[in-house]
């Protein structure tokens, strides 16, 4: 694949440019945060407690009176870890595992594949709160939870695309020319796989992020008070009779992230595989 | 698997200040003391005859406060299957059929915006609406308290059709709107893409160009030709939507107060309640191995083809 190819592509599909666009204005949000961050997201101000938005706090404030806009700018930091420390877990394994299944069949193929069944058989929130509670509540344990519950759908992607790559003829050249079979998967079967696994990827990170936010809702993600979107609609959950913004806001956040990674996701694998639609 | 999670039921049973003595005796009572082994021995032993144990939180035998809330998820499941299913087909349809019209353009953004969104957000956001502002629906549970209610078949709608009363019918049908719709979002959004590009598929068929020849209505070519066609893969989203719909439970539960099966699997996990938690998980496995199997049998009712063969 050509990279102008990906770009030109990239130019011509519009839900991938409004992806692209969420994405890069959050990542852009999350690192230039505390110098536009109006005030401090830890700082509790007891007398402007569950405040309306207005001009002096464009979001409201939380039950604490701590600045709801700030608490997201840095809760974009947060989300935006989580995403990639997750993808990271379930991507390195899952490509590993699916290309040994792949290429080896059988005995490497039935075990693993089977094992990989049981977990796809929970409801995946089910199983990353199963995980996060022999962990124990915190950030890190529900990016690790979320990374080891997608590792499946990864091994999955790869696995097929190795079953249809080994048939192919160059892999049969390199055989016979005397390669051996680490090298043929590591430099002829692997490059292969990358599409298939980059758009899988950027699906994976909205998936990833509305999982670490609906693990933060229930509690067993982030601890207060750190900024995490999920732990933050949680809170809001308590005052949505008087105090709505509270929760709506970091909300529409997730939402906003998780829609980017959708959208971006969506539009290359239209350019990068349109066999996957 | 479950004992790997730390934390000693024993204590979190009698809180902080215990006496070790008073936890010896509780872990004797509870069998915790013996080897993991025997434990599961004994599991396993006593699941052959239908029991799976006490909750070591309330002390009542598990399965029947499983099975309680288990009803509970049940009504609340099948009346989100129905609304995802009949809402995504149809919007897949009509979207297939009026290719890139404003319909079409609209009800695939509202797709991927229903995949995105995070449906403890949206939860909450409808309860705003419904509930605080306009004030026409109820908050939380699944009828209000203190209307008269005897179980007879566990779910409260079908319940109450039974026994004609027609105010708890309507009280409980009121309770049912917000968590049922907003469980079946997601489902609902990948129910409809899913069918747009299935009937995509078929519209272009040879037959369809038949039947539409043959001066068939345009209902009938859609609905009796292409949509029969085009059901399989549609009938397998469905279907694995189930688990999902089993994992949005769990958030849509907490949200509403809905006391289903859900919230009772976290909540039992966070207190360390080995039994229930087990028996869920069991019940879960259950759940979707009898998915799966009720797909493959819809399936072979769809598909002449199948039924010939022998083969799924």
């Amino acid at each position: 694949m050509e990279k102008v190819d990906v770009i030109r592509g990239l130019k011509k599909n519009k839900t991938a440019t409004v992806g692209l666009f969420l994405i890069v204005l959050l990542i852009v949000l999350a690192l230039i945060g505390p110098t536009i961050s109006p005030y401090n997201p830890l700082t509790p101000e007891p007398l402007n407690r569950l405040k309306g938005p207005s001009w002096d706090h464009l979001f409201g404030t939380d039950s604490l009176g701590r600045d709801i806009l700030s608490r997201i700018i840095y809760g974009s930091r947060i989300s935006i870890i989580i995403g990639l420390i997750a993808v990271s877990i379930s991507l390195i394994p899952g490509t590993i595992l699916g290309l040994l299944s792949g290429f080896y069949g059988k005995y490497i193929d039935e075990p693993v594949m089977r094992f990989m069944d049981i977990m796809l058989a929970f409801p995946a929130i089910l199983l990353a709160i199963f995980i996060t509670a022999i962990l124990g509540p915190s950030l890190l344990n529900t990016m690790i939870a979320v990374g080891i519950v997608y590792i499946p759908h990864y091994a999955r992607v790869v696995r097929s695309s190795v079953l249809s790559l080994k048939e192919q003829l160059f892999v049969e050249a390199v055989k016979s020319i005397g390669g051996g079979n680490l090298r043929i998967i590591a430099l002829h079967i692997f490059p292969n796989t990358i599409p298939p696994i980059i758009v899988y990827a950027t699906l994976g990170m909205g998936t990833a992020v509305l999982q670490a936010a609906a693990l933060g809702f229930l509690g067993l993600g982030a601890q207060p008070p750190t900024p995490e979107w999920g732990a933050m609609l949680s809170e809001g959950r308590q005052y949505i009779q008087n105090a709505p913004h509270v929760a709506a806001f970091p909300g529409l956040a997730i939402f906003t992230l998780v829609l980017g990674f959708n959208l971006f996701g969506d539009g290359l694998r239209d350019i990068l595989d349109p066999s996957l639609r | 698997m479950l004992r790997l999670i730390p934390g000693d039921p024993a204590h979190l049973l009698l809180g902080e200040f215990a006496s070790p003595s008073e936890v010896t005796r509780i872990r004797e009572k509870l069998g915790l003391d013996r080897s993991y082994f025997y434990q599961y021995f004994i599991y396993i032993k006593n699941l052959m005859s239908g029991d799976m144990g006490m909750s070591i939180r309330s002390g009542v035998p598990v399965a029947e406060e499983i099975f309680v809330r288990f009803l509970a998820t049940v009504e609340l499941s099948i009346a989100a299957i129905l609304i995802s299913s009949f809402i995504g087909v149809m919007a897949g349809v009509i979207s297939a059929v009026r290719k890139y019209s404003l319909f079409d353009y609209i009800s695939m953004v509202m797709a991927l915006v229903g995949i995105s969104m995070p449906i403890f957000w949206l939860g909450l956001m409808l309860m705003y609406l419904f509930s605080v502002k306009l004030a026409i629906l109820p908050m939380m549970g699944r009828f209000t308290m203190g209307l008269d209610y005897h179980s007879l078949t566990g779910l409260v709608l079908l319940d109450s059709l039974f026994m004609g009363d027609l105010n708890l019918f309507l009280n409980s049908l009121k309770h049912l709107i917000l968590p049922a719709f907003t469980l079946a979002t997601i489902p609902m959004a990948i129910i409809a893409r899913m069918t747009r590009s299935s009937m995509l598929e078929v519209i272009s068929k040879d037959y369809i160009r038949t039947a539409r020849a043959k001066g068939l209505s345009q209902r009938a070519v859609v609905f009796k030709h292409a949509l029969k066609n085009a059901f399989l893969p549609i009938v397998t989203v469905i279907g694995l939507n189930f688990g999902l719909l089993l994992g949005g439970a769990v958030l849509t539960e907490t949200i509403f107060s809905w006391p289903g099966l859900g919230r009772y699997v976290v909540d039992s996990l966070l207190a360390r309640d080995y039994p229930a938690v087990q028996g869920c998980l069991l019940l879960f496995a259950i759940i979707m191995v009898i998915m799966n199997l009720v797909v493959d049998m819809v399936y072979f009712y769809i598909d002449p083809r199948l039924r010939v063969d022998g083969k799924g």
